[in-house]
């Protein structure tokens, strides 16, 4: 292991968690409720009365933030390397494994950790380990994606 | 709009830009991050550090309230058991995210960049979310 001091940005990746945490706790003291963004958005596949709205409008903000940081400055550089086949393998992934395993980064990773549950716990842990290993797999096993 | 329905798009406005801050919004970031026998960028690891931090004092604020500060039920979960779906769904939702760098958070965030990509992803997941509630309800039905 090397660490790659280029792309490093502790400074800007602790504001932003802190505001990920900032959020996370609007949402509880406000709302009563769990940021997490599978729970979240898949709720709203399994609607039920008065518990859309405000999934419907979390999501929204979520997808305006990048509309609404252009307002004030460039977006950081973004790179997505996956094909579109790759892509739709993962995507298919992420949803069924979030919903399976009741939560995802932010709800477990995040949220539940926060609340030192031993379930989030467990669940950051697998998600954690599964995300090395498949980078070390396509990486260094299979010669890049 | 419901005071509930305004803050909870402020507070996912809110989470969106940390995750652009963070840099979680790009995969190449992220996949730099699980990449830990290579070159290893650790910063990821200092967007968890710096949620958690703040995280763990609102749960210890929100703790003992019966409602919230709007009036709504505090809906906290409340099972304990660790069981297999505890392992397997995240080792699932891992091997997406170490495939293409997206969990559903930032997914929902490039989205509103208009990247083609991202949109793939996102359709892909909601695709994913929706095949698990069809399995599930056929299973509840069985």
């Amino acid at each position: 292991m090397t660490i790659d001091w280029n792309a490093f940005t502790p400074w800007a990746s602790l504001a932003g968690g802190a505001l990920i945490g900032l959020a996370a706790a609007l949402l509880l003291l406000l709302n009563g409720r769990i940021a997490g963004i599978s729970g979240i958005v898949g709720g709203l596949l399994a609607p039920s009365r008065g518990d859309i709205a405000w999934r419907a409008a979390f999501i929204i903000g979520m997808v305006a933030a990048p509309v609404v940081w252009l307002l004030f400055t460039a977006l950081p550089a973004a790179q997505i390397d996956a094909s579109h086949p790759a892509l739709i393998i993962a995507g298919l992934l992420v949803g069924v494994g979030t919903r399976y395993g009741s939560g995802c980064t932010s709800g477990h990773g995040v949220c539940g950790l926060s609340r030192l549950s031993l379930r989030s716990f467990t669940a950051t842990l697998s998600f954690m380990a599964a995300g090395f290993v498949t980078v070390f797999v396509i990486r260094h096993l299979a010669g890049g994606a | 709009m419901q005071k509930h329905t305004l803050s909870a798009l402020l507070v996912g406005l809110i989470f969106g830009i940390g995750l652009i801050l963070g840099g979680m919004a790009n995969p190449a970031k992220v996949l730099g991050f699980l990449d830990l026998f290579g070159n290893w960028d650790p910063s990821l690891a200092f967007v968890m550090g710096g949620a958690i931090g703040v995280g763990l004092l609102a749960f210890r604020i929100a703790g003992g309230r019966p409602t919230s500060l709007l009036g709504e039920p505090m809906r906290l979960p409340t099972r304990k058991d660790v069981d297999k779906r505890l392992v397997i769904g995240p080792l699932v939702f891992g091997a997406g995210w170490g495939l293409a760098g997206f969990c559903p958070g930032p997914g929902l965030v490039a989205l509103g960049t208009g990247s083609l990509k991202a949109t793939i992803f996102v359709g892909a997941m909601l695709s994913g979310m929706a095949i698990f509630e069809l399995i599930e309800r056929s299973r509840q039905k069985a």
